[in-house]
């Protein structure tokens, strides 16, 4: 049950070679291998949506995917947002119009939230609320979430 | 004048406004720091296994297998754990009659609910851990189990626990007038409904969390912990684990969502604590999400016999109520499973002027998981019994919902006042909060609307309530009780050399914005600039005493001990300005980081110049001169055993007759929590709030069968509010400053959650009026929807 494979991960730029249990889950892999603890793991069964990532620039649930799976990919996670997602504006929003209270969902909504802007979405909020919808949030009630992607796709858009 | 009374006599730069939480830079970076966060040198896991049974008797555990098993240290079962222990007992004594067994952390003999644990595996990591597990050898002999609240209570139920002679653990009688006498009066008409409220529970998605530590040369222990109270948790762990309470420091950093669920003694976090200091080592325990929703308290699970009694103008005779609620096998330590039962005798009504109440409560024993405080302890059951009966009779009058709440509302001028249960009220505007929701909201219009549409086959609903809130409680909560939990709280501002404000609370931030408005009030009071402030919470050995964040207490009590506080150390600087400067201390002021002329505002000298002088070259200061830079002061709510807050919240619901959907158009609601120190933060508390009341409402429930066994314990069978369900809440205040301190602030947290569901079912109700049927159980799902218009059987 403790066999290992070596893998190849590039995470928010930076390249990693490591041995892993082949059984250990990409969120696991990323806070306790890596030491990047900003990825958030709350339900471990694909619900909740707080260790959403980017892995080859698409949105994947870390808890259900495994770190021998991520091998040869690229991955961004929260800790990368600012930089390698270009997501200062929609942080700085969340930021103003407080769309985090206790931040433990934080790293999947934001990743959520840059998929839906990254992909040209408008700034409409029901289609923000669904796309958002499989992201739980016990705090906020949403609004401010929906808030601060609809104020930064309208900055964006000028 | 230069008292603290005179703060609020100038405008302020940072109080009122909405001022971005300078803490939440950091999270949104990745940057928090959590429990499962940390990583120490030579950190195990402890892993536990947990009763499969809601009810059996332990006969034998065979554990040679799994200490043998790769990566395990130690195997402890309940007896091992129970040796190192002083066992708990959930009662206090201001609840006379509350009875509930001595608890251990693990099971001993009997298991007594489903997820209870009975042993542990301490292990290199959790998944070797979880491996070992399943090498455990467990005899277990199933008991019947006693699940139906009702039930439990009929002489036929088996026992949970054979020292008693029923399962009932408290039961308390409130009566005031003559209810029954009242009620036989010819001219009164009686409404009687039985209104049910499913169990749910805070699912905050940072489970529970814990990393022990114990440094034997220094006999510490150390506990780091996703919770609220800090200082309860170092006398729990000092009283029961023998040790000395200063030997004991229990520290929260970020905490990812607490509302109630973290502030009680869990099993599996004190066996955390006892391990590390067995094995001399950092041990962690994060709870996996089927652990939480088998062990974190539940809440709500009432069954409640309802009645209210009118008169043909509406004005309200009396009510009485019967709650039966059920709490699990015990009696949560220490702040007991018996307050929400007593906060629903004491609140239901509290709006409201009448005469005549009897209101009994029974708190029951059950095999299932412990219930206890959750947001809003009791509000949502005790405003609904009040406010679903009062539209309820309304509408058997035929009177408008708003007309009978203007009927019978305390009037705003009528403060200070009591209410028939003896509640102590002031600073109210029950009235006021209705007339700025009916603004807010265009009733008229939502009313035109709902002709409208029934006219086309649609049912819209609009629904109100008119709440209290008990917030800032006083040392008649839970101290006068005997529970080791601080009604006061500290703030201690220190100046540094650098002209820096280091400011440190007793209360506790779990992402609602303690530490911003701390932040806030510090540099508005004391004269520096917001950036300049570094907030300190959570930490037994560096804050003040006090009792931490729970019942809506952060920003009423300990935010008013930050503001004495920081007074006193602008007091203080400016005495030493005075010499320095050679000027009377009131001639002076501090604004913006610097000491200033009161009357035309000519800077005289900086503060951290200030500091400067007394901490390195205190040879220019009089001899007799040894200023500190530093002040402390508490604060406790002295005049009334709580300070109430008060609202009013309108939802509008369409009910989709064919299919039982309710949709939720909109939401509205109106706070008076008195002083705002930040009104975006206050929304977004009562948004929250709001929100998780809708979940209780609509969506929540632990479902369990007959044998105890929860079938719902995953995020994908449980639901919770998504956004995609979720209405727009539209949020505005009337303030009315408390008078019990000088900031005039009251809580705001538990408004929504106590307020929402009442609003939604009494906009339910609205909508099926015209139908001939009603809904009085909570969660209202599609299926209890379409049983109640006999759509399904």
């Amino acid at each position: 049950m403790t066999k290992t494979s070596q893998i190849v991960v590039t995470v928010n730029g930076e390249k990693y070679v490591e041995d892993v249990p082949v059984r250990m889950n990409l969120a696991d892999f990323l806070r306790t291998k890596l030491g990047l603890t900003g990825t958030h793991v709350g339900c471990e069964h694909g619900v909740c949506g707080a260790c959403t990532l980017f892995l080859d620039g698409v949105t994947a649930r870390s808890c259900l995917t495994l770190a021998v799976q991520a091998d040869g990919a690229e991955i961004t996670t929260i800790e990368g947002f600012e930089t390698d997602k270009n997501a200062s504006d929609l942080i700085k929003n969340f930021h103003n119009r407080n769309a985090l209270q206790c931040g433990y969902c934080t790293p999947g909504m934001l990743a959520t939230s840059i998929e839906y802007i990254e992909q040209g979405n408008p700034a409409d909020r029901e289609k923000v609320k669904e796309h958002i919808s499989g992201n739980y949030c016990r705090c906020t009630g949403y609004q401010a979430i929906v808030d601060a992607i609809c104020t930064t796709i309208e900055e964006r858009q000028g | 004048m230069s008292g603290p009374a005179t703060i609020f006599d100038k405008p302020k730069d940072y109080i009122g406004k909405s001022i971005p939480r300078s803490d939440a830079a950091r999270l949104l970076r990745g940057q928090g720091r959590y429990v499962d966060d940390m990583q120490l040198p030579r950190m195990v896991n402890a892993v536990f296994l947990r009763s499969p049974y809601a009810h059996a008797k332990i006969n034998s555990i065979d554990v040679s297998k799994a200490t043998q098993a790769t990566g395990v240290i130690a195997v402890y079962t309940g007896k091992d754990i129970a040796r190192h222990v002083e066992p708990y007992i959930g009662v206090l004594s201001h609840l006379p009659g509350l009875r509930s067994p001595a608890q251990y952390p693990l099971a001993v003999d009997v298991a007594r609910w489903q997820g209870e644990p009975v042993a542990v595996i301490v292990c290199t990591s959790r998944a070797l851990g979880e491996d070992a597990l399943e090498l455990i050898n467990i005899s277990y002999e199933q008991l019947p189990a006693v699940t139906d609240t009702l039930d439990a209570l009929s002489s036929e139920s088996p026992l949970i626990h054979n020292q008693y002679d029923s399962n009932l653990a408290w039961k308390r009688e409130v009566e005031a007038g003559n209810l029954e006498e009242a009620f036989a009066k010819d001219d009164v008409i009686i409404v009687e409904k039985q209104i049910k409220f499913g169990r749910h529970t805070g699912v905050t998605l940072e489970t529970r969390a814990t990393v022990c530590d114990y440094i034997p040369g220094d006999d510490e222990l150390i506990m780091y912990y996703a919770g609220q109270a800090p200082h309860m948790l170092q006398f729990i762990l000092a009283k029961h684990l023998d040790m000395l309470e200063e030997n004991v420091r229990v520290v929260a950093h970020d905490v990812g969502g607490s509302f109630g669920i973290k502030v009680h003694t869990y099993g599996d976090e004190i066996a955390t604590a006892i391990i590390a200091k067995l094995l001399r080592r950092p041990v962690k325990f994060t709870a996996d999400r089927l652990e939480s929703f088998v062990t974190d308290i539940h809440a709500r699970d009432h069954v409640v016999d309802a009645k209210i009694g009118v008169r043909k103008d509406g004005s309200i005779v009396g009510m009485g109520f019967n709650d039966f609620t059920g709490i699990g096998p015990f009696s949560m330590y220490p702040r007991t499973s018996a307050i929400e039962c007593n906060q629903i005798l004491n609140l239901t009504g509290a709006p409201y002027q009448f005469e005549h109440y009897h209101a009994v409560g029974n708190v029951v024993f059950q095999n299932k998981t412990l219930m206890c405080q959750y947001r809003a302890v009791g509000h949502p059951i005790a405003m609904a019994i009040s406010d679903c009966m009062l539209e309820e009779a309304a509408r058997v009058i035929g009177m408008d919902p708003v007309q009978i709440r203007r009927k019978n509302l305390i009037p705003d001028d009528a403060y200070p006042t009591k209410s028939a249960t003896g509640m102590r009220f002031d600073d109210l505007s029950h009235h006021a909060c209705l007339d700025k929701l009916l603004t807010i909201m265009d009733y008229d219009a939502l009313l035109a609307d709902q002709a409208k549409n029934r006219d086309n086959g649609i049912y819209r609903g609009i629904g109100f309530v008119s709440l209290v809130e008990v917030t800032n409680p006083s040392p008649m909560f839970y101290g006068i009780g005997g529970a080791p939990i601080a009604s006061q709280d500290g703030a201690t501002v220190r100046l540094d050399a650098a002209g820096a404000l280091h400011v440190s609370s007793s209360v506790t931030e779990q992402g609602q914005g303690t530490n911003a408005i701390l932040q806030q009030i510090a540099a508005d009071v004391f004269g520096v600039a917001i950036e300049r402030v570094k907030v300190t919470t959570g930490d037994t050995k560096t804050v003040p005493y006090g009792g931490g964040t729970w019942a809506s207490r952060g920003a009423g009590i300990g935010g008013e001990a930050m503001l004495l506080a920081s007074h006193a150390l602008k007091e203080q600087v400016l005495d030493v300005a005075a010499v320095i400067l050679q000027a009377k201390p009131e001639e002076l002021d501090i604004a913006h980081g610097e000491v200033v002329m009161k009357d035309t505002g000519e800077q005289k000298i900086s503060l951290g110049d200030l500091a400067k002088i007394v901490y390195y070259r205190g040879n220019e200061l009089p001899n007799d001169l040894q200023p500190e830079l530093i002040a402390t002061r508490h604060y406790r709510v002295t005049d009334f055993p709580f300070v109430f807050t008060n609202g009013a919240m309108a939802a509008h619901v369409e009910v989709d007759t064919n299919t039982g959907f309710i949709k939720i158009l909109h939401f509205w609601a109106v706070e008076d929590c008195g002083r705002v120190i930040n009104p975006q933060l206050v929304d977004d508390q009562i948004r929250g709030g709001v929100v998780q009341g809708i979940g209780g409402a609509l969506y929540e429930e632990c479902v369990y069968d007959k044998d105890g066994q929860m079938q719902n314990a995953t995020m994908a069978d449980y639901l919770v509010p998504m956004a995609s369900e979720m209405p727009e809440i539209t949020v505005a205040h009337v303030e009315t400053y408390t008078k019990t301190s000088i900031l005039g602030a009251k809580g705001a947290g538990e408004a929504g959650t106590g307020g929402a569901p009442a609003a939604l079912m009494n906009a339910v109700n609205n909508a099926l009026a015209p139908l001939d049927c009603g809904m009085w159980q909570m969660p209202m799902t599609p299926e209890r929807v379409l049983r109640a218009l006999g759509k399904i059987g």
